[in-house]
């Protein structure tokens, strides 16, 4: 075991210069290329004191490197600065308001990804080089090129406008929200009993979730295909079906516990993935979560807290694959540095 | 010449039938560029122009409907072939002229370069890529060329990422070995030895680089952090339709999105045929 307690230092120590050289780059990104941030907020015909008044409140006159040292230790003393617009809040606080709609948003996609992912991925390769077969492996393609705001609107045309069975945007009915306690709608609703606002909160919750588990299954599909159509040829298999076992135990037991290691991989690999088209999903059906407050800071041109909002991304990033590594690293003895 | 490459292609393609999907790919893309350079004699009407009733369903005279400004919506999914075309291929392009070099040399190389050029790589790749163009995007402002510089930041440790990992199992190969022995200078040995070995892989990210720089465009465009109006771009045209798609007015994201996706996967069946073609070791059966 203590080669696995060095493992989870070494790769906690590797993610360190992870995180500054990330933010590093969006250091870089908002303040080195071309572009004023002063200008764009106040805009070009701004009166030069008031450029300037902004320019020294924001700590834009100082030189670059003590610019970046600044930034720098207020993130790491967990200060992102404050918004420079509506009341100028701290940004950690605006982020906080913003990131249990992403989390439950993405939460629920992967399962739907995974879920969806592997049966199918089972089946094209049960069926190897039979019609479910090509029929999988097309689906595998075609999910992938899916671009999410079009897939994202098609089902709500279908689900939402013609069939009116499910909303379109918005993450639960105007003053449902159950009481706050983890800030996942349907988490918070269950520990509360709050039956209707559970009710609205799935409801809002399936079409994005669906958009976004769907155009990610794909690569699990071609994935848990290529590895079952390995370990479905290996001896084992054909023992377990001598011993007369059922098919579904011989497939799923057998079969499918022994391709899940590069399907696990694939997990981690897979979270960028997942936060960026948690973006396109959010702006698509109007989701609360970062991703549209992201793009609304945009507009508005309040930088700090869109820098912010990148900072925080870079740290969720690290911090997820660091513990998908760990755990990795439990469930297989491989993995050792 | 035109059948010699036709032969040379058949020879490859017989007795790998899933090379076709290469072919196939290979005419999606064929189509969608002719689409785009052809723009001004297959689109029936000037797409910035209001030819008909604002929000027509698809009819004869407009075959995919007009939009809210009555502009033919057929002419502008023609001419929206354009922007994401270009800035797909040209961040695609500067992507691999950055990031192939630095993979050769810093495999090539190693070392001290090599750990801090693939620590920096490694912690851009792991950035979710969208975001990090988003960021870049935002900062840079409206614009084609903005925009290919922006998603070409994100491509380039693809490049970096493979080329290295390739020359580093290259470096240590017998010939290499013996030019060395010959007393070849690295330049040489990189350009002449180990680069000719890349190029197949290259290719192949190339291909599936491109399809993901459509969708990357698509989504800036989409956050409205492409090209301004009116300029007809498949991204932008889906983010304009997506107000008007609780009244129904489905023609207005279908067809734009659609050529998204047909582009998408040309160049995706492109990328998997190559692949199969030119490395049959990474065949996945």
């Amino acid at each position: 075991m203590a080669s696995l307690k060095s493992y989870i230092i070494t790769r906690t120590l590797l993610a360190i210069p992870m995180i500054l050289i990330l933010l590093t780059i969006v250091f870089l990104v908002m303040r080195v290329m071309p572009g004023d941030p002063v200008r764009a907020i106040l805009g070009a015909k701004a009166p030069a004191e008031q450029v300037e008044a902004l320019r020294e409140q924001l700590g834009l006159n100082k030189p670059l490197i003590y610019q970046y040292f600044d930034t720098l230790s207020g993130i790491l003393k967990g200060d992102f600065g404050r918004s420079l617009i509506w009341g100028r809040r701290p940004v950690i606080d605006e982020i906080m308001d913003h990131f249990p709609a992403t989390l439950e948003l993405t939460i629920f996609s992967f399962i739907i990804s995974v879920v969806i992912g592997i049966l199918t991925g089972v089946a094209s390769a049960y069926n190897y080089k039979t019609f479910k077969d090509y029929f999988f492996r097309l689906y595998g393609i075609v999910t992938y090129s899916l671009f999410i705001p079009w897939f994202g609107m098609i089902l709500q045309m279908i689900f939402g406008v013609y069939l009116k069975l499910l909303p379109i945007g918005g993450r639960i009915d105007v003053f449902m929200e159950p009481e706050k306690i983890t800030g996942l709608y349907v988490i918070d609703s269950l520990l509360t009993m709050n039956f209707p606002a559970l009710v609205s909160a799935l409801k809002h919750l399936a079409l994005p979730s669906l958009t976004l588990g769907i155009v990610l299954s794909g690569i699990y599909t071609r994935l848990t295909r290529a590895n079952m159509i390995e370990v479905l040829r290996q001896d084992f298999i054909t023992a377990a079906r001598a011993r007369g076992l059922p098919e579904k135990v011989v497939v799923f037991k057998h079969g499918l516990k022994n391709a899940f290691i590069p399907i696990l991989t694939m997990m981690g690999l897979q979270f960028a993935l997942l936060l960026a088209g948690a973006v396109l999903t959010e702006t698509t059906f109007s989701w609360p979560g970062m991703g549209s407050f992201l793009l609304e800071r945009i507009t508005y041109r309040d930088f700090t807290t869109v820098q912010g909002t990148i900072v925080f991304f870079a740290f969720f990033v690290v911090l997820v694959s660091l513990i998908v590594d760990i755990i990795y690293a439990f469930l297989d003895p491989r993995i050792r540095y | 010449m035109k059948n010699s490459i036709a032969e040379l292609i058949a020879k490859k393609v017989k007795g790998k039938p899933e090379a076709y999907i290469a072919i196939v790919g290979a005419f999606i893309i064929i189509f969608i560029i002719l689409l785009a350079i052809f723009a001004p004699f297959i689109a029936p009407y000037d797409p910035i122009k209001s030819v008909g009733k604002p929000l027509t369903p698809p009819n004869d005279e407009f075959i995919f409907g007009t939009d809210s400004l009555g502009r033919d919506f057929f002419s502008r999914v023609v001419y929206g072939a354009r922007i994401p075309m270009i800035v797909a291929l040209l961040s695609g392009t500067f992507s691999l002229l950055i990031g192939a070099p630095l993979g050769l040399l810093s495999g090539y190389i190693g070392g001290k370069t090599d750990r801090v050029l693939s620590l920096l790589m490694d912690s851009i790749y792991a950035f979710p890529g969208l975001i990090l163009a988003i960021a870049i995007a935002a900062v840079l402002g409206p614009g084609i060329m903005n925009m290919a510089l922006a998603i070409t930041v994100v491509y380039i440790p693809t490049y970096f990422r493979m080329v290295r990992g390739q020359t580093l199992s290259i470096r240590e190969s017998l010939f290499v070995v013996a030019a060395r022995a010959i007393g070849a200078r690295d330049m040489t040995i990189m350009w002449n030895y180990i680069l000719p070995n890349v190029i197949p892989t290259i290719a192949v990210v190339f291909s599936l680089n491109v399809a993901d720089a459509i969708l990357t465009e698509a989504g800036l465009s989409f956050f409205g952090l492409g090209v301004a109006a009116p300029t007809p771009d498949w991204g932008f045209d889906l983010r304009s339709g997506r107000v008007y798609l609780p009244a129904g007015y489905w023609w207005l994201v279908t067809f734009p999105g659609i050529m998204v996706i047909i582009a998408t996967i040309g160049f995706s069946l492109l990328g998997e045929g190559l692949s199969e073609i030119l490395n049959p070791k990474l065949k996945e059966e």
